[in-house]
């Protein structure tokens, strides 16, 4: 594995490929969510329920889902770039924290516009709700740390160490919180059960995961590109590559 | 694993840090002052009413402890790295991520411990139920040491910060919310009279878990400053 692998300490060979990948990545981040979303708010029988205010769904599950997978996939390149000090994996841990933060504000902001006419109220101290905007703090917490710094390397590093402190403390916040809410709220309109979801809406649901998470890579992807042209301005390969363009 | 040697580099970090801070009252005085002043505001805020007060008295001391424990962390490792004290301890034999537990343990020493003193007098002034300034204390003396050591984690982090404790805070803080709801948490049961050693057995789970894990991080945030 590390034959394959260890070419990409080279921020110019992560470059070309990032290059390479991420038009496919577009392509299908478009054809997927395009499809999904479609799919999911025109053609997916309404809720007998919800009526049609359950198609946020479509957008908001799978941007909660990818708030905290980004999260982990920034962990994991910080515990990379500590352990085998790899640039381009401290560069990923600006690139992905935004746009991790971005996608917990859309699950924020859908979630709030679910509950108005659900719960009547754009927001509850639930317990899902209060993980997900403590994970938006940290995702602050880590861009914050990030940007303090003068010096890039270190920024990174610090944002790393953090990352990492915080995947380990996000179970035992997102379960504290849990039990928190649990004991304080007992049987309200929290409590509410949502129905195990029919095959016709499950398959909209998947397609649009699988957008989401093309279009969380392909972000990220962009991002990386700038983070390395902008480290490597320096570079003979970087220059060419700012006039080819 | 401990031998002789690593005991008393340990023992002497502890003695200089506490020195240190015999030194200067008014800097280990600070955090606490500050602690009753806000605990202070609340009866002003809210209203005298027993009740009331009684109700909100776990959460506003737990909370004015989190936020009284940011207080002084900036110093906590910045003074050392400026003259050059950090330095040395990254030097000697002995692991640095042990080293760095002395310097939590005093800054506990300084900060948490005299909380817990001070806990029965928060408790009188917000009219807490006897059965429950005891869960209050315990509470406390099982939280705090991982308050430090998080902290700790912070100060490391943001050693080359210029003016970095408003960035501290913003770090700590989510990292301290499962400490304040069992805290809390095991307070209030302790008031209505029900079994808190759940609460407080899992207090001291996060202590421990924070109290082992948090130097490697510790050591990672000042070896990254101090090159």
């Amino acid at each position: 594995m590390w034959r394959w692998l260890h070419p990409y300490a080279k921020p110019e060979a992560t470059y070309r490929l990032v290059e390479k990948l991420l038009p496919w990545f577009a392509a299908l981040t478009f054809i997927s969510l395009a499809v999904g979303v479609i799919w999911g708010l025109a053609f997916a029988p309404a809720d007998y329920q919800q009526g049609d205010s359950y198609r946020i769904i479509f957008l908001h599950v799978p941007a909660a889902i990818f708030s905290m997978g980004a999260y982990a996939g920034m962990a994991i390149m910080g515990g990379i770039a500590l352990i085998w000090q790899i640039k381009t994996a401290e560069w990923s841990i600006p690139a992905i924290a935004p746009v991790g933060a971005a996608l917990t504000v859309v699950a924020l902001l859908t979630g709030a516009i679910w509950g108005k006419p659900m719960w009547g109220t754009w927001w509850v101290w639930d317990a899902r709700l209060t993980s997900e905007l403590i994970l938006l703090f940290l995702y602050i917490g880590v861009m914050a740390l990030y940007f303090a710094f003068d010096d890039a390397r270190t920024g990174a590093k610090a944002a790393a160490i953090l990352s990492l402190v915080g995947v380990i403390n996000l179970p035992i916040i997102h379960y504290s919180v849990e039990w928190w809410n649990t004991l304080h709220q007992g049987a309200t309109i929290t409590k509410f059960e949502r129905p195990s979801i029919a095959t016709s809406m499950l398959i909209p649901l998947l397609i649009c995961l699988a957008g989401f998470l093309f279009l969380t890579i392909s972000l990220v992807m962009m991002r990386l590109k700038n983070e390395i042209l902008r480290h490597e301005l320096g570079r003979p390969w970087a220059q060419q590559e700012l006039e080819k363009n | 694993m401990i031998n002789a040697s690593m005991r008393q580099v340990w023992l002497a970090v502890l003695k200089r840090d506490l020195r240190i801070a015999a030194r200067r009252r008014s800097d280990a005085l600070n955090p606490l002052l500050f602690l009753l002043m806000v605990v202070t505001l609340f009866p002003l805020g809210v209203g005298p009413g027993p009740d009331i007060l009684a109700r909100i008295a776990p959460g506003i001391i737990w909370v004015a402890a989190l936020l009284a424990s940011l207080l002084g962390l900036e110093r906590l490792f910045k003074d050392d790295f400026q003259d050059g004290t950090l330095e040395q301890l990254c030097l000697l034999p002995q692991p640095l991520a042990f080293t760095t537990t002395a310097k939590v343990m005093a800054h506990w020493l300084l900060t948490g411990l005299p909380l817990v003193i001070l806990s029965p007098l928060l408790a009188l002034l917000l009219s807490l139920p006897m059965q429950g300034w005891w869960a209050l204390a315990l509470s406390l003396l099982l939280g705090t040491p991982a308050l430090s050591a998080l902290g700790a984690i912070g100060a490391a982090l943001t050693l080359q910060v210029q003016r970095g404790s408003s960035l501290i805070s913003l770090i700590l803080i989510p990292l301290f919310i499962p400490l304040l709801i069992f805290a809390t948490a095991a307070v209030e049961n302790a008031s209505m009279g029900l079994a808190v050693h759940g609460q407080l057995a899992i207090l001291a789970a996060i202590s421990v878990l924070t109290i082992t894990l948090s130097p490697l991080a510790i050591a990672a945030g000042i070896k990254m400053s101090v090159n």
